[in-house]
């Protein structure tokens, strides 16, 4: 066993244990919190490498033989998600303490930390009910993560968010006790196993447990009917909270690909892809009406949530190894827009009011939105350009072909749209006065900056990028390596405690 | 036995959905209890119901309670514990806010303020 595997989730809840001891927002507290969440990008890194020979890391919990402890599993998915975890967090926390963010309210370090935890933690199980729990701790510590510093439309979004994720979780439960009691199984191995050898009379069952985990999921991922909460959380919150909550949709994806692919084979990808189409829609014709900018980022995720769905409904090597390209690319650039937008915010006052007095950089923050905003509708040179290419070609040999293209390409016609509006609005329709907005410090901007060159960058690493997606693809679509690696680990264990 | 507890796990689905279903955040917070105490009995219930058995597999043991559900519905409750007291928390908070105890924050009585 490699011990390496439950430090990304052991470093963050120690981290926010001794957090919450200190002073809130202390020099010390800052420093501690920081150290914590940058030693997560090198530990992400050696699990990516480690991940990266197409083999299966199996931890056993107080090594407990598999069907009967919890395990923890680290293959090619989970890695790329840690690092983009690690990658998104260090930037937004550096803005958060950069703009005394974290000074609004208290204990934002330590709930910070438990949010990463429980990122971690659901990217890393391999067991049903224990992603059943660190959905619950990056569940908590979010809810308190965007209520952080109150005020009136904070507050009521977050009524919304929390109720319905209330809901959710009970959903969540009654789904994974119908498939323990139809199963014995919780370890998502055995649970593929047990399916799979389920007799007829259970089938139906089966599916409205698989069904009930999809509307579970689809409501952490904000898919067409469970969106609704969305765009107004993500629009009050504060902006570190919302690049970090960036990733948030991104686990109910992961949560998807994962136990579908693992435990119900093809069936419930027949949903996802005319699901994936009409979320596609909805986000873009939600980013059209937006007339506020954090607003319309808010949208462009939903849009970004359609476009993983489609991709994975496609059921291919192509399909799933094209959206796990651009699943990459919109987290990041995702978030920088978030801290960008607050930037931009602070300089030429609420973004819903035009003309506004000029902002103090014009050349860096136009400069940075344009870059965003091109990555961000998915045109070349840059990196959304390459994940939305990858799967248009990989729907072009399936019976979807004009589905999908004509509905990826023309919501991505109404994000261009949005975005060159927005732009035009923020940027040259200015009122004939001196700024009076203090220019901030590189200090400040360099999150956004750092986050938005995933941009280029990505373009520049495509062929790694996508070998390594082609390659995890191919993983997820054979899982009978990873039920091999989880049972393999009963008889060793049971040949160990002999010996 | 059975259609006893299945009669109640209905019951309290029912009036628990019911109950979310209102505008109120109290209401709200109630019905969300409600269902929780129906998901705690739901997932006891999986592990079929039995009487004085022993929760562990022994030796010349056939018989035997299922000790897994009733580990996880202690997780479910402590957990769904922490959050209705999280909630009831917010929704305290809400009506400091808005001044109003709408889930959506406008009173129905009123017309709706300015954004």
């Amino acid at each position: 066993m490699n011990h390496a595997l439950i430090l990304p989730i052991l470093l963050p809840f120690l981290a926010g244990i001794s957090l919450l001891f200190l002073k809130t927002s202390s020099m010390l507290t800052r420093r501690l919190s920081l150290m914590a969440t940058v030693a997560l990008v090198p530990l992400a890194v050696l699990l990516l490498i480690l991940a990266g020979d197409g083999g299966y890391r199996v931890y056993l919990l107080g090594h407990w033989p598999a069907p009967f402890g919890i395990v923890l599993m680290l293959d090619r998915l989970s890695a790329l998600l840690l690092l983009l975890t690690a990658l998104v967090a260090t930037p937004a926390l550096w803005y958060a303490v950069a703009t005394d963010g974290d000074r609004q309210g208290r204990y934002f370090h330590p709930l910070f930390q438990f949010q990463l935890m429980g990122l971690n933690g659901a990217f890393l199980t391999g067991d049903l009910f224990n992603l059943f729990v660190f959905f619950e701790i990056l569940l908590m510590a979010s809810y308190s993560l965007l209520l952080h510093g109150g005020g009136r439309e904070r507050v009521r979004a977050g009524l919304h968010y929390v109720i319905l994720n209330l809901t959710g979780s009970a959903l969540f439960l009654i789904a994974i006790g119908t498939l323990y009691g139809l199963t014995g199984a919780l370890n998502l191995a055995e649970l593929a196993v047990r399916i799979a050898a389920a007799p007829e009379s259970d089938a139906g069952l089966l599916r409205a447990a698989a069904v009930l985990l999809l509307v579970v999921f689809g409501l952490k991922a904000a898919v067409l009917p469970l969106y609704f909460w969305l765009p107004a959380a993500y629009a009050h919150t504060s902006a570190p909270v919302a690049a970090l909550f960036a990733l948030l949709t991104k686990v109910g994806v992961y949560a998807m690909i994962r136990v579908f692919t693992l435990a119900f084979g093809l069936e419930m990808n027949a949903w996802l892809l005319p699901l994936g189409l009409a979320t596609l829609i909805a986000g873009g014709m939600g980013v059209l009406a937006s007339r506020e900018l954090r607003r319309l980022i808010a949208y462009s995720v939903i849009v970004s949530v359609g476009t993983l769905l489609t991709g994975i409904g496609l059921d291919t090597v192509a399909g799933l190894s094209a959206i796990l390209v651009y699943l990459a690319h919109t987290t990041l650039i995702t978030a920088g827009m978030f801290l960008l937008a607050d930037l931009i915010v602070d300089q030429r006052g609420h973004t819903e009011n035009w003309p506004a007095p000029p902002v103090a950089q014009l050349r860096l923050l136009s400069g940075l939105f344009f870059m965003g905003a091109i990555a961000l509708a998915g045109l070349p040179p840059l990196s959304g350009f390459l994940g939305k290419t990858l799967l248009l070609q990989a729907a072009s040999s399936t019976p979807a072909l004009p589905w999908v293209w004509l509905i990826v390409l023309g919501s991505s016609l109404l994000v261009i749209v949005a975005l060159s509006r927005m732009g035009s609005r923020l940027f040259w329709n200015m009122q004939d006065v001196a700024t009076t907005a203090v220019p901030v410090s590189v200090r400040r901007w360099w999150p956004a900056a750092a986050l938005l060159a995933a941009g280029p960058l990505l373009m520049i690493l495509g062929q790694p990028l996508t070998d390594f997606a082609t390659a995890t693809a191919r993983q997820l679509l054979s899982p009978s390596g990873y039920m091999a690696a989880v049972l393999a680990t009963r008889d060793l264990t049971v040949l160990g405690a002999s010996l | 036995m059975e259609a006893l507890i299945a009669g109640v796990i209905g019951l309290l689905t029912t009036a628990g959905v019911y109950l979310l279903l209102r505008g109120h955040t109290f209401s709200v917070a109630l019905g969300l209890a409600l269902l929780s105490y129906a998901v705690n009995l739901f997932l006891l219930a999986m592990g079929r119901l039995t009487l004085n058995r022993p929760p562990i597999l022994g030796s010349g043991q056939t018989d035997y309670a299922d000790p897994v559900p009733q580990a996880l519905v202690l997780t479910a409750i402590v957990i769904g514990f922490a959050m209705t007291a999280f909630l009831i928390a917010l929704a305290l908070r809400t009506r400091y806010e808005t001044g109003s105890d709408q889930v959506d924050g406008v009173e129905t009585t009123d017309p709706a303020p300015d954004p």
